[in-house]
């Protein structure tokens, strides 16, 4: 049933990605910024905490998921150290996969060569 | 035709180019986008089913997801998956992997600092900057609410 749900839940979360695409003059990067930051203040609003309990990985892995991870992270920090969690919340429950990103990605962009069409 | 104006020429243009069916794009976006979903469910599923926390998890699936789509990009195989996908492979966490792997090689040539380790943030890097900068004006004014 999760593995349902998460099916739906990510789906309709791409079909937004892909309306704004087709829709506006939206490039992917915008999209994706668009979709962090929303993430982001979805969280903060309590919005998106119940959609993550519902979908499971179809929230968690689109990038609003990123900013999720990003806004949860912020606020448990702040209720733990104040100040200081703003700057260090978000990065921290985030920072498996930002490290993941910039290694693999390095490691995969040296050793592989473009694809010529 | 030498008199037309810049809006004119734009409705013209559009009116040529070949429409991109919405509905088939949508449909092919929700497939793929829901597929990745699944599979990083199936990972957390796995990990947890090994004894990680829904924390741990919930870092575990992320770097695996990236690790697989930085190795799909080099490997020339995700830009495939996503001719047709459209959002379905970009807005995914592994669209984002994508993004870094995908112009790092292609700018190789101008050198493994300026070229690669640079480039690989011409889309990562305004993802983070608005998701790290929006979580701390979060952080912030959560803070004030708060007291």
């Amino acid at each position: 049933m999760d593995y349902l749900k998460a099916f739906v839940v990510g789906g309709i979360i791409c079909v937004i990605g892909q309306i704004l695409m087709d829709k506006t003059k939206l490039t992917p990067a915008h999209v994706l910024v668009l979709f962090v930051t929303s993430g982001v203040i979805l969280t903060a609003i309590g919005i998106y905490e119940p959609i993550v309990n519902f979908g499971g990985a179809g929230a968690t892995v689109p990038l609003p998921g990123f900013g999720y991870s990003l806004g949860k992270g912020v606020i448990e920090a702040v209720k733990e150290e104040g100040l200081l969690g703003a700057f260090t919340g978000g990065i921290k429950a985030t920072a498996g996969g930002v490290a993941a990103a910039t290694f693999f990605g390095y490691i995969m962009a040296v050793i592989f060569d473009p694809k010529t069409k | 035709m030498k008199n037309i104006n810049q809006k004119d020429y734009e409705k013209y243009v559009n009116s040529k180019a070949p429409k991109p069916t919405l509905l088939k794009n949508c449909i092919w976006a929700f497939i793929v986008g829901g597929l990745i979903c699944v599979f990083g469910q199936f990972i957390t599923n796995f990990v947890m089913d090994y004894g990680l926390d829904k924390k741990e998890a919930a870092t575990a699936t992320p770097i695996t997801l990236i690790f697989l789509s930085a190795l799909l990009t080099g490997l020339g195989l995700y830009d495939k998956i996503g001719k047709k996908a459209g959002a379905g492979s970009i807005v995914p966490i592994t669209g984002f992997a994508n993004a870094i792997v995908a112009p790092a090689m292609e700018f190789k040539r101008e050198g493994f600092v300026l070229g690669v380790a640079a480039k690989m943030f011409i889309v990562a890097g305004p993802v983070l900057v608005y998701g790290i900068g929006s979580s701390v004006i979060v952080g912030i004014i959560y803070l004030l609410l708060k007291a």
